[in-house]
Order: C-alpha cells, then sequence, then structure tokens
C-alpha cells in the first residue's frame, strides 16, 4: 500500500511526510498526477491560501484527474477545503468533490482570529472508518481562518464561534480540517485509518 | 472547546539549546532534537525555538535542525531568528516548521512581514516583540540575541504590535525583558493592555516561575498561549503536573 502525497509547490510536504515515516507508511510525493499513477490512495496537503493552491491542481491536471479518480483521497487543511464546491477564501470555484461551501469564521468583537489551536472533537459519525479509535472530546491541532459548515458530510465537528466540521467525508473522499501530522497520537490514528480503510 | 496552550521556548544557539536571565549569560541547557521531544511527549502544545544569535550576527538557521525536529515530534513548532526573506521563510517552513516567526529582520524592514503573509498565509508568521519598560512606557528592542548589540528599535511596543497585525502577522509573542528569565511571573498589566489590541494569537513570554503564573496570565491577560523556558529546563514545573494544576483550576488545557 502506497500513499501519494500530492504537491502542490505551495503547501509544505515536510511535516506530513515527516508524519508517515513514524508511522511506518510507504508514500511518494509528486506534482503531476502521472507520477502518483501507480499509488493506491492519496493525500492533498495545504497550507498557504486558496486561490494559489487551485491554480497549481489546475495547472497539473488534478483538477481534472480527481474528478474521475476512485482511490480513496484524504484533503488536510485547506487540502479539505479545495475539496468543496466553493470557498469564501479567494472567492473561488474548488475542486467539486464534497457539495458545500467554505465560508469566513466569524469575525466577531472580541473574539481571536485564525482559529489556532488544540480543539476537541464532537463525533457526528462514529462509525466511519476514519475516526475508528478516537474518543469524543479528543483534542487535534487546528489553524484555520475559514471552515464547513456541519453539513451531510460532517463526520467530526468542533466548535470555534462557529460549528465547524473537522472531519469531512463523501464516497470515497475525505478531509481533516486539523493537521492530523500535528496532532499527537490523535493524528497519528487517523493517518493509519485512512491508510489501512478497506478501498 | 479550544484550549489553552503552553509552549516550552528552546533558545538555541551553535546547535544546542541554552538560556540565560534577562537575555544575558547563556548557559548550555542540552540537545535540540533530544529536548524537544521530551517536550512533545511531556505533553507540551507546541514548541518556538528561537536561534537567538542570527539576528544579531546577521545569518539565519539552519534548515538541517529543523528537519531533525520535524521528522520526531508530532506537535507544531515555530522557529526563529534572522529569517530576512521569503526565501528564508520557505527554506524553514519546507524543511518541516509550521510556523515562522520575525523580529529584529521586521523592525528593520516591515514589509517583510507583508511578504511572507502575501506568500505563505498569515497562519503561519508570527511576529516576536522584544519588550522592555523605559521610563514608564513599553519600549520595542531588536538584536536581544547578543547583549552588546541589543537597542532600542525606535517604536512603542503597542504601535508595533497593532501594526504587525495589519500587515498580516497571524500570532504574536510578546516577550517582556523585564520578566525574563526572573520567574517571578508574567508581566500582566502589558500583557492585558497587548490583548486588548490584538485580534490574533497572543502568547506570553517572560517571567514564568510557578504554576500560578500560568494560571494568571490565562485568566487575567486573557493570552491564548503561555511561553516559558528555565521552569522547564531546569525541571522546576514538570508539563504534566501544571497541566493538571490548571485543568484543577478550571483553566481549559488540553491534559
Amino acid at each position: 500500500m502506497t500513499i501519494g502525497l500530492i504537491d502542490t509547490r505551495c503547501a509544505n510536504l515536510a511535516s506530513v511526510r515527516f508524519a508517515l515515516e513514524r508511522a511506518g507508511l510507504d508514500y511518494r510525493t509528486g506534482v503531476a498526477p502521472e507520477e502518483l499513477a501507480d499509488c493506491d490512495r492519496l493525500i492533498l496537503p495545504g497550507v498557504g491560501s486558496a486561490r494559489p493552491a487551485m491554480e497549481q491542481l489546475q495547472k497539473s491536471g488534478w483538477a481534472k484527474v480527481l474528478h474521475e479518480d476512485q482511490r480513496p483521497l484524504m484533503g488536510i487543511c485547506l487540502g479539505m477545503q479545495l475539496l468543496f464546491s466553493r470557498s469564501a477564501e479567494d472567492e473561488i470555484d474548488c475542486l467539486g468533490l464534497i457539495d458545500g461551501a467554505v465560508e469566513k469564521l466569524p469575525r466577531d468583537a472580541g473574539s481571536v482570529w485564525p482559529h489556532m489551536g488544540w480543539n476537541t472533537l464532537d463525533l457526528q459519525r462514529s462509525d466511519d472508518a476514519l475516526v475508528q479509535g478516537i474518543e469524543a472530546g479528543e483534542y487535534v491541532y487546528f489553524v484555520h481562518g475559514f471552515f464547513a459548515p456541519v453539513g451531510p458530510y460532517t463526520v467530526a465537528s468542533t466548535t470555534y464561534g462557529a460549528e465547524c466540521s473537522a472531519v469531512v467525508r463523501q464516497g470515497h473522499v475525505w478531509g481533516c480540517q486539523f493537521h492530523p501530522e500535528r496532532s499527537g497520537a490523535a493524528g497519528a490514528q487517523i493517518l493509519k485509518n485512512f491508510a489501512e480503510l478497506d478501498a | 472547546m479550544l484550549a489553552r496552550r503552553i509552549i516550552p521556548c528552546l533558545d538555541v544557539r551553535d546547535g544546542r539549546v541554552v538560556k540565560g536571565v534577562r537575555f544575558r549569560d547563556h548557559e548550555d541547557v542540552g540537545d535540540i532534537v533530544a529536548l524537544a521531544a521530551r517536550y512533545a511527549k511531556e505533553g507540551a502544545d507546541e514548541l518556538v525555538f528561537y536561534d537567538i544569535a542570527a539576528s544579531a550576527r546577521g545569518d539565519t538557521v539552519e534548515p538541517a535542525w529543523i528537519s531533525a525536529v520535524s521528522s520526531v515530534i508530532d506537535i507544531p513548532f515555530c522557529v526563529a531568528g534572522g529569517i530576512r526573506s521569503v526565501d528564508d521563510a520557505r527554506a524553514r517552513l519546507f524543511a518541516g516548521a509550521d510556523k515562522i516567526s520575525v523580529n529584529s529582520p521586521a523592525l528593520e524592514t516591515p514589509e517583510l512581514i507583508d511578504a511572507l503573509a502575501r506568500e505563505f498565509g498569515s497562519q503561519c508568521v508570527v511576529l516576536g516583540i522584544d519588550s522592555k519598560t523605559i521610563d514608564g512606557d513599553w519600549r520595542v528592542h531588536q538584536y536581544t540575541g547578543d547583549p552588546a548589540k541589543t537597542q532600542l528599535a525606535g517604536r512603542n511596543t503597542l504601535d508595533w504590535l497593532r501594526e504587525g497585525i495589519d500587515r498580516g502577522a497571524g500570532e504574536v509573542v510578546l516577550n517582556c525583558m523585564d520578566q525574563d528569565g526572573v520567574r517571578d511571573g508574567y508581566d500582566i498589566d502589558q500583557l492585558t493592555a497587548a490583548r486588548e489590541l490584538c485580534p490574533t494569537p497572543l502568547v506570553a513570554s517572560g517571567g514564568a516561575g510557578r504554576k500560578d503564573h500560568f494560571k494568571t496570565v490565562f485568566e487575567r491577560a486573557n493570552v491564548d498561549a503561555a511561553l516559558a523556558a528555565s521552569v522547564f529546563h531546569k525541571s522546576l514545573i514538570g508539563i504534566g503536573e501544571l497541566k493538571s494544576y490548571l485543568i484543577a483550576e478550571g483553566i481549559s488545557i488540553r491534559p
């Protein structure tokens, strides 16, 4: 089982690569779809902002390929937000693999923006393969200023000014708003679950 | 509920972790990777590494040790010290750092903050401010890694904090130099004033000596995180026991 790590050239791949190595998982990185053609599943990491990342995915051909691809796919942080139809960040159309839109976290007077730090998970769909071994109330590490509201795709959520999707799934496509690669033992469990889920 | 963060700070010089009192008289306290791994295991929420001499020397932090740290720990970490350009920042982020922190170079060229935020997003751009009371006013200092070169930056601390955020910093670490290394408690007045102006996460630094200092800074200054060095390096306070205490005191903390 080999995980393909999609390199959008604007994301920090190192921390995800190291996390996969700590978990003993085989992976390969690649910019173009053909470089990861023989991988069994895909991770779309993400740091940075929506527009440059989407432009890169279009340029590299991933935006088109992912529409046909049936391999399990997991987006992380911005990578999760790009799975949705649209994002309020830069007001752009995204990959459209999950039906929903990403919004800006409310920036109320007195509240701190962005959402940065360890927050707890509520489980909406505790039977989902990605969250096996994860308890409600588990802390994971978030850094984001935009969010996917809770919807039919929500597996787990967290609260920060709004109810935010923390883990999402639609079909063979999953996403984590938090950073599993920086979320201690709980994050490592989620990466392991993704590697082991039945495809 | 979002937890308040406990952040051990590792001052790095020549590949080792060091700690001084009031930014002076540094002593060696250990190996970078070994200390990072120990703190992550003990429950630290995040780590900050300052190459304290880099800004004053005019060179930059070494990505090699950043990769070494990133490969062993599973919590986020920030690196600081001598980051003068987008390329310097990229090298550190691509080596595995989650955030980069700028201090003296941002005072020399404030536009650096705008450039970093544009390139990498505000979420990984931290503004470090070293502040000391001068004639009853809080004033920014720069080149604090080298006592011989430390100087006033010609800026008022709160004005600089506000400007840094307007330019795109996503987090502020306010190091109150009067308290640094003295273990007499955080500068509640200064941090409270900063909190009122700071719409992004604010990290308190300088003065932690006892467990109740952390409780006080969270309750009174409402900071998002508290950073400390010597109390952790010298094992005066264990991170586990500190967190148990804060949870018992009703502070939102990740166990």
